[in-house]
């Protein structure tokens, strides 16, 4: 059982859980994800570890509230338990001194590229960071970014913080610019890290994505993670969730992403009504 | 000796109908009952020689146990297996004993064999029936504490071994649930979880610690088992786990699952009672299953009693050359799974949204036997038809998981990424490493991990008490 030792609630549907699990948290590094599962009923869930305090021995996820298991999620409160708390997993950034890197988080995006960020500043980097969601709400940790980042560029789609655009606005200008950005990294929705690699590809800049599939196991024995990679099949989460964006299939990834549109309906209606009942 | 006239045939377990049994996930035999498997143990001649025990990996007293059971000592029959075998209700269950002890019994000679895995089953239920589990006394402590990485069948028994030499043991299972093989692969109608739950409770009474949730490579490394955490030597269990694709065009359409995540879902997650457990499952109208090993047989009757109308496993080979176990494709062919063999898949078609719709297959005929001695199949031209489907999971093999190797420089590793290790002691290149089970071998079966551990253990205790490590024979 694993001890929620504090909540924050970020937005309406953003939450930031910080979890008791101390050797996950001597080992996290930025790139890293984890697995949980709520209760004995429940699914295995990938989510970001978005931060880590190895002397407290705690982890950090930011999630939004989407289906019955982030909404089931979002109902535990300080103290409560967790199940099952599973990783690190995944293959962690590679970091070095590539000279100036520009990380774009789109919405709960914006929390797994806080610690890349971080360890991007630490080793040298130049970092210009783009942030941006749908609307002002959904935009947090500005000050976290803004801490680890040469500049920070703000965005909304409806113009209610910041920048009135979406984030290849401003990630065009900064290639356009020809000031040597040497990489890209981008967290987020599939959509958002596809037109970002679209973007990217036009000023030839190395482009790295984190991929979100659906997942069991994720420590490779099962397959439901799979993504095509340079036409080569690849598991997410055991070769990734890291790939370099210009040659990963999008429309594949949001393909399979929408593989249990169905059942998903079936069991949030299923857990809104329950809760009502109650 | 006894002169009496034995009966010819064995006694059969009662089963539930197949077309019952094919919509629902109970088991299909209902076992022994007492008076049946006296009366089956009657059967055995109790031969001066017993040729039957040197066909177990973990040369269990087979003769003596089935003299208590003919004695109707079935709680002493039960502990008389586990002087060898923890797990005898497992076994009794999934052992191919047809290719094993049941295979050197001198009765099957001329008739059928004594019915040797029904009667491992029937004590162990009985045993566990009457919650007379019998934990022997712990041994005198030795100070060594040993790490098992994996807790299927080969993990299992290997703590099962150290811990009655008196070691502290703990296992260490990526998973939230421990059992392999045991809890993701083997459905509940041929392995009821409840009872992978009990041996593995029984190997936790023994006093084995075991720690779920621990991916270990990533969590602790091995070299941090050893050194900082004080283990004195590990036994890498982590079985084969990656599956294989066939490498045919859209295999990656929803709707396409390995047969791992298939049967991980299905098993380790209870997806079958969704929406209950939350774990999601595409219940197929039209399901074809790929291959032709115990892997495949179970994924087709899983995808049946989840509701299918048609399941098909297709098989490149005949069904003679199928490597499942015989009682298991006969299930199968009662359950109405149509078996549609020397067909080969050439690639999937999908519906114009990204979910599978079709299989187009190619129908082969056996040619010249091949390097596995058994008769290649080759494609028929010509021969390419279409298969209206919307689920398919090829079940073709495993390969190695190097997730917790590949780290590890020292520890070799053969041309496929599986860890070289003695097959006598477990012993790796690395002093204080041993691995056995399907990570070494490539895809086995249970009792050969479970035999492995069971090496491994004594292999283990050896170098605890003499520090000594020869690799020489690794070469």
């Amino acid at each position: 059982m694993f001890h929620i030792v504090k909540k924050e609630k970020l937005s309406d549907a953003v939450l930031l859980f910080e979890i008791e699990a101390k050797d996950i948290a001597k080992k996290a590094k930025a790139g890293n994800f984890f697995v949980l599962r709520i209760n004995e009923q429940g699914e295995r869930i990938p989510l970001t570890i978005a931060d880590y305090d190895r002397d407290k021995g705690t982890i950090t996820t930011v999630f939004q509230k989407m289906g019955k298991t982030t909404h089931q999620l979002g109902e535990l409160n300080e103290g409560d338990y967790i199940t099952d708390v599973i990783g690190p997993l995944g293959v962690p950034s590679h970091i070095e001194n590539f000279g100036k890197v520009v990380c774009v988080g789109g919405g709960v995006g914006i929390a797994p590229t806080y610690p890349i960020a971080r360890a991007l500043k630490e080793a040298g980097n130049t970092v210009v960071s783009i942030i941006g969601a749908r609307m002002k709400d959904l935009i947090f940790w500005e000050d976290r970014m803004r801490g680890v980042s040469d500049e920070l560029i703000i965005v909304t789609d409806d113009g209610s913080y910041g920048r009135k655009a979406v984030v290849t606005v401003p990630l065009e200008e900064q290639l356009r610019e020809g000031n040597g950005v040497a990489l890209v990294y981008a967290i987020g929705p599939a959509i958002m890290m596809k037109f970002v690699c679209v973007t990217t590809r036009k000023y030839n800049v190395k482009t790295i994505v984190s991929l979100n599939s659906i997942m069991v196991d994720a420590t490779g024995m099962c397959g439901a993670c799979r993504v095509e990679v340079g036409s080569e099949t690849k598991f997410a989460c055991v070769d990734g969730p890291e790939f370099d964006g210009h040659i990963v299939d999008f429309d594949l990834l949001m393909s399979r992403q929408r593989m249990y549109l169905n059942e998903e309906k079936i069991a949030f209606d299923r857990y809104k009504e329950q809760a009502g009942v109650k | 000796m006894m002169e009496e006239k034995k009966p010819k045939n064995r006694i059969r377990m009662r089963e539930q109908e197949p077309l019952v049994r094919a919509r629902n996930f109970v088991e299909v035999p209902y076992g022994y009952t007492p008076e049946e498997a006296i009366e089956e143990a009657s059967r055995c001649l109790n031969c001066s020689k017993p040729a039957c025990r040197t066909g177990c990996p973990v040369s269990i007293d087979i003769p003596s146990f089935i003299k208590l059971v003919k004695e109707g000592r079935f709680i002493e029959a039960a502990w008389k297996i586990k002087e060898e075998n923890a797990m005898p209700a497992v076994c009794g269950r999934v052992c191919p004993q047809e290719i094993q002890c049941e295979s050197m019994c001198i009765l099957g000679k001329k008739g059928e064999p004594v019915a040797i895995g029904n009667l491992e089953r029937f004590v162990a239920d009985y045993e566990r029936d009457k919650g007379e589990i019998q934990v022997p006394e712990r041994p005198k402590p030795s100070g060594r504490k040993v790490a098992i990485i994996g807790s299927g069948p080969g993990g299992l028994s290997c703590s099962a071994d150290l811990i009655k030499s008196g070691h502290r043991v703990t296992l260490f299972e990526a998973l939230h649930k421990p059992g392999g093989v045991l809890i993701y692969g083997i459905p509940e109608f041929r392995l009821p979880k409840v009872i992978v739950e009990k041996e593995v409770d029984y190997i936790k009474k023994l006093g084995v610690e075991v720690r779920m949730n621990a991916v270990i490579g990533n969590l602790f490394t091995i070299d941090e088992l050893l050194n900082e955490h004080g283990y004195d030597a590990c036994f890498i269990a982590i079985g084969a786990g990656l599956p294989m694709f066939m490498g045919i065009p859209g295999e990656n359409f929803n709707g396409v699952y390995s047969a791992n995540e298939f049967l991980t879902r299905a098993n380790l997650m209870k997806a079958y009672l969704f929406p209950e457990y939350d774990t999601p499952i595409k219940k197929g109208k039209s399901v074809a299953v790929f291959g032709g090993g115990n892997v495949a047989i179970d994924s087709a009757r899983v995808a049946m009693r989840l509701g299918a109308e048609k399941v098909y496993l297709i098989y490149r080979r005949s069904e003679a050359e199928m490597p499942a176990r015989k009682a298991e494709v006969h299930h199968a062919h009662e359950e109405g799974i149509d078996f549609m063999l020397l067909t080969n898949p050439l690639r999937f078609i999908d519906d114009g949204k990204g979910n599978v719709a079709a299989v187009e297959c190619i129908r082969m005929e056996l040619g010249e036997p091949d390097a596995s001695g058994r008769r290649k199949p080759v494609p028929v031209k010509g021969s390419e038809f279409r298969l209206e489907i919307d689920v398919a999971i090829p079940a073709i093999g495993t390969r190695s998981n190097t997730l917790l190797t590949q780290n590890m420089p020292d520890l070799f590793l053969n041309k496929r990424g599986y860890i070289i290790a003695d097959h006598e002691t477990g012993m790796t290149s690395k002093p204080g490493v041993f691995a056995g089970g399907d990570i070494v071998t490539g895809s086995a079966t249970v009792i050969l991990a479970m035999g492995a551990g069971r090496k491994a253990a004594k292999g283990i205790n050896d170098y605890l008490k003499w520090k000594f490590w020869d690799t020489g024979k690794l070469g």
